[in-house]
């Protein structure tokens, strides 16, 4: 009799996550599960800390001085904290796409390739492969592939954002964090990033923080509210918009305040 | 105050900011002119490659331009790699409240407050008497070798000199490297020193050659620290060892000018001499503003 599982298996969990900046709490005791293959959207108010929480998942808060953390963060049921686990590695497996296109002053062929040469791939084959299979998955290729050695720079912020995601995918990370990925594009070009994070799931897992209350609405699975710093609440997308539990929930879904 | 009086403070202030400015450039254009008139006449192909004869009143400079040259080339060899590293320490690796850092820096603030001759009295009492005898004494040598004025002393002294210039320009340069790019290195599982090779160092590359070509013509120009190690009065050879003594453009233009036995057959010489350092010193920073401009231009076509 074939395994009915209900509902899929955490990918990453924070349990009571507390992190400072200096004597600043940014998120007090956030416990939050990321399930496997499904899009997990952050919302809330600037300052509501759930950029920091995204960035604590993959250690970036790391290279801001002074923050420090308590609670654990585990992914695959290990803490991501776990001295047997290099924070390069981490990155590996949790790749990042930030909320300001941000492409390497080189060609757009390196810039996907970027992440594979730092991980000692050389073979040059295996490089064009992977980096033609990482633009296809970004829905970039057609758009680039007469040009890969032309500066990145030279793309629109659309397709700057769409081969930023391209290179995250190239290192074929497990997990996908997105910073508000599309705040600085156009509705079309937003609309293409939308698509993709729809095709992207069933690859990987993604959390993605993002603003605009549609946009959640339209691509997660779950929806976690944060608040000043602390988790309102979690749940289905759609009970999350439709029948929250908490009242700051159902005032800031609504657009009464934020 | 009265709309009159604050209408004559104003031009008073105008036109005295204007005269200011236009005494600098006034002050250029006459040396440039007088430079051009007394010399270049006399800047010919021979002169540009001949050694100085009959008692320096006849002749070229090549050994001095010969000599001008090899002592940069040593001396831009000496000073990029420790400025560079001493630059990326500061700035990649020392902590934010480091007390070293501090230090490092309020020495090479004052490194180069430090006047030129000074320099060449280090050169000679570091680099030649310290230095250049605990060589000699360690290889062995019976009669001076190293313990003279030579060239690499002199270039040495002028990579001390210059180092300020390197350090301030790359650190510059480095903090120029904008912060998205380090992180999305390291978000793709780069180490620190992967993102330093593959992304800082090619974004900083530009900015650290205009200190490069900033630290040559400073360099170039100088006498004072060569003086006393390295520059020779009247040498036709050209150096061909790094303990060889070498004549200067620099050091050249000041014997002509104050040591000749006559003045009158030497004057053309001296124009055409000091024509040639200010060509190749003009030439030197027009690279450096020609970098800048290209960096820029390519910051300017990343911002959109």
């Amino acid at each position: 009799m074939p395994l009915q599982s209900p509902s899929p298996r955490n990918k990453m969990e924070a349990r009571e996550l507390t992190l400072r900046y200096g004597s600043k709490v940014a998120i007090r005791t956030i416990s939050l599960a990321i399930p496997e293959h499904q899009v997990t959207a952050l919302i809330g108010p600037s300052g509501c800390g759930k950029s920091t929480f995204l960035r604590s998942l993959n250690r970036m808060n790391d290279l801001i001085p002074g923050t420090h953390h308590t609670g654990t963060i585990l992914l695959d049921g290990t803490s991501i904290h776990d001295r047997a686990l290099d924070v390069v590695d981490l990155r590996r497996r949790v790749g990042m796409v930030f909320q300001k296109s941000n492409p390497f002053p080189k060609s757009i062929f390196e810039n996907v390739a970027y992440g594979l040469r730092v991980g000692g791939l050389k073979d040059k084959a295996a490089l064009s492969a992977r980096v033609e299979k990482s633009l296809r998955g970004a829905a970039l290729w057609d758009e680039v592939k007469d040009r890969l050695d032309e500066s990145a720079l030279g793309l629109s912020g659309g397709q700057q954002q769409r081969l930023c995601i391209a290179r995250a995918m190239a290192v074929e990370p497990e997990v996908l964090l997105m910073d508000e990925p599309a705040s600085a594009l156009d509705p079309i070009a937003t609309a293409k990033i939308e698509e993709l994070i729809h095709e992207l799931k069933s690859t990987y897992t993604i959390a993605i923080v993002t603003h605009n209350m549609q946009q959640a609405a339209r691509v997660s699975d779950r929806t976690a509210f944060f608040y000043m710093g602390e988790l309102v609440e979690c749940g289905p997308t759609e009970q999350i918009f439709t029948n929250p539990r908490e009242k700051r929930t159902e005032d800031y879904v609504t657009g009464k305040f934020g | 105050m009265k709309h009159t009086t604050r209408k004559a403070v104003g031009l008073a202030l105008t036109s005295l900011t204007g005269l200011a400015a236009f005494v600098i450039v006034a002050v250029i254009a006459i040396i440039l002119l007088d430079v051009v008139r007394g010399g270049a006449a006399n800047v010919s192909w021979a002169f540009l490659t001949q050694p100085p004869t009959d008692g320096m009143m006849g002749g070229g400079i090549f050994p001095a331009i010969f000599g001008t040259a090899a002592l940069t080339l040593l001396m831009t060899l000496a000073v990029m790699p420790v400025g560079v590293l001493t630059a990326l320490y500061l700035h990649e690796y020392a902590p934010p409240d480091s007390r070293m850092a501090r230090w490092v820096r309020v020495a090479v603030a004052n490194l180069a407050g430090v006047p030129s001759v000074v320099f060449g009295l280090f050169g000679l009492g570091f680099f030649i008497l310290f230095v250049g005898k605990g060589l000699d004494r360690a290889l062995g040598y019976e009669e001076m070798h190293w313990a003279q004025p030579g060239i690499l002393w002199a270039a040495l002294t002028l990579a001390v000199l210059t180092l300020p210039v390197v350090i301030v320009s790359t650190e510059e340069a480095l903090r120029a490297v904008p912060l998205d790019h380090r992180t999305a290195s390291l978000a793709l599982g780069a180490t620190q020193s992967q993102t330093l090779v593959r992304v800082v160092l090619p974004g900083a590359l530009p900015g650290i050659l205009t200190g490069a070509v900033l630290a040559i013509s400073r360099g170039a120009g100088e006498v004072a620290p060569i003086l006393f190690t390295g520059a020779a009065y009247f040498l036709p050879d050209l150096p061909t060892h790094l303990n060889s003594q070498f004549m200067h453009l620099g050091y050249h233009t000041y014997v002509l000018a104050t040591q000749s036995p006559d003045v009158e057959a030497t004057r053309p010489l001296l124009y055409a001499t000091v024509l040639v350092l200010l060509m190749l010193t003009f030439a030197l920073n027009l690279v450096a503003v020609i970098i800048r401009s290209r960096t820029r231009r390519k910051a300017a076509s990343a911002g959109h």
